[in-house]
């Protein structure tokens, strides 16, 4: 799983370091352009995924505790998480195109070229993780039919420990992402 | 792998990571706070530093490394440290050509 999750390192990585250098050539713009998103929105959003990372780890717990209802609940809610952060990333993102702040929108189109970067990089970076934190949804679905059907038990919860791996670097990923893209001034 | 699950198994308590969220948020808020201040370039540090401090916090025990062995350890550690001198070389390179 670690292996995985370093490959997802260079992944975001390279993204990052094509961030780092635009950041530089057009520091002016970018604080400009980060001035369009919604700062409270991306905070409630952190909270939200940092929340999702405390539920995925205690439902481990509760699983070497014997606890599986405890355990099922823990998970339910750290989907029901994933899912209020992607809901919250609907309505920031359809915000944005219905002002036509959109790769090839009008609004977007006339800005200056380092803001037309931002948002490039804005919509890729935060659509990979959101793309991520799609599939975590998936695989902690498939994490609570398994402990329902006690495929996952106190002795076996190697499959839940490695989807809470994925899940915590998803939460780590964000971490950076939100004071790059939200907090430029 | 998780391959401390062989030998033996560390349970942490519901309580050690409701610590640790804590201190997630309140970084998270420290973050949002230092932003609204003007310190220039070091905005940017100062959020960087809090991110790197909270994803140790992650790493170390909501991921479980504090328990895995040191050679595993210092895997993640080299992993994330040549991301980090990889872009922090990037930085400071941009930062002095322009």
């Amino acid at each position: 799983m670690w292996l995985f999750l370093f490959t997802e390192l260079i992944l975001f990585g390279g993204l990052f370091i094509v961030y780092a250098v635009y950041r530089f050539t057009y520091s002016n713009e970018f604080a400009l352009a980060a001035k369009e998103l919604d700062t409270f929105l991306g905070m409630v959003n952190t909270l939200v995924l940092l929340t999702s990372s405390l539920t995925m780890a205690m439902s481990i717990t509760a699983i070497q505790k014997q606890n599986k209802n405890l355990a099922m609940l823990l998970i339910g809610l750290t989907i029901a998480l994933a899912l209020t952060f992607m809901v919250n990333k609907y309505f920031e993102w359809g915000a944005k195109f219905s002002h036509g702040i959109y790769p090839g929108g009008n609004e977007l189109i006339n800005k200056t070229n380092g803001e037309i970067l931002y948002f490039g990089l804005y919509y890729v970076m935060t659509g990979l993780h959101g793309l991520h934190v799609i599939i975590g949804v998936i695989i902690l679905s498939v994490m609570l039919y398994f402990i329902r059907t006690d495929h996952i038990t106190k002795d076996s919860f190697v499959k839940l420990e490695n989807s809470g791996l994925y899940w915590h670097l998803v939460d780590i990923i964000w971490i950076f992402l939100f004071p790059l893209f939200y907090l430029i001034h | 792998m998780s391959h401390h699950n062989e030998n033996k198994t560390h349970v942490i308590g519901y309580g050690t990571y409701a610590l640790v969220w804590l201190a997630l948020v309140s970084f998270t808020g420290i973050t949002v706070a230092v932003a609204g201040i003007d310190i220039g370039n070091f905005t940017i540090v100062v959020a960087l530093l809090i991110a790197s401090i909270k994803s140790i916090l992650v790493l170390t025990i909501f991921m479980h490394l504090r328990f895995e062995d040191k050679v595993f350890r210092m895997f993640v550690f080299i992993a994330f440290l040549t991301l980090a001198i990889f872009i922090g070389l990037t930085f400071f390179d941009y930062s002095f050509i322009r």
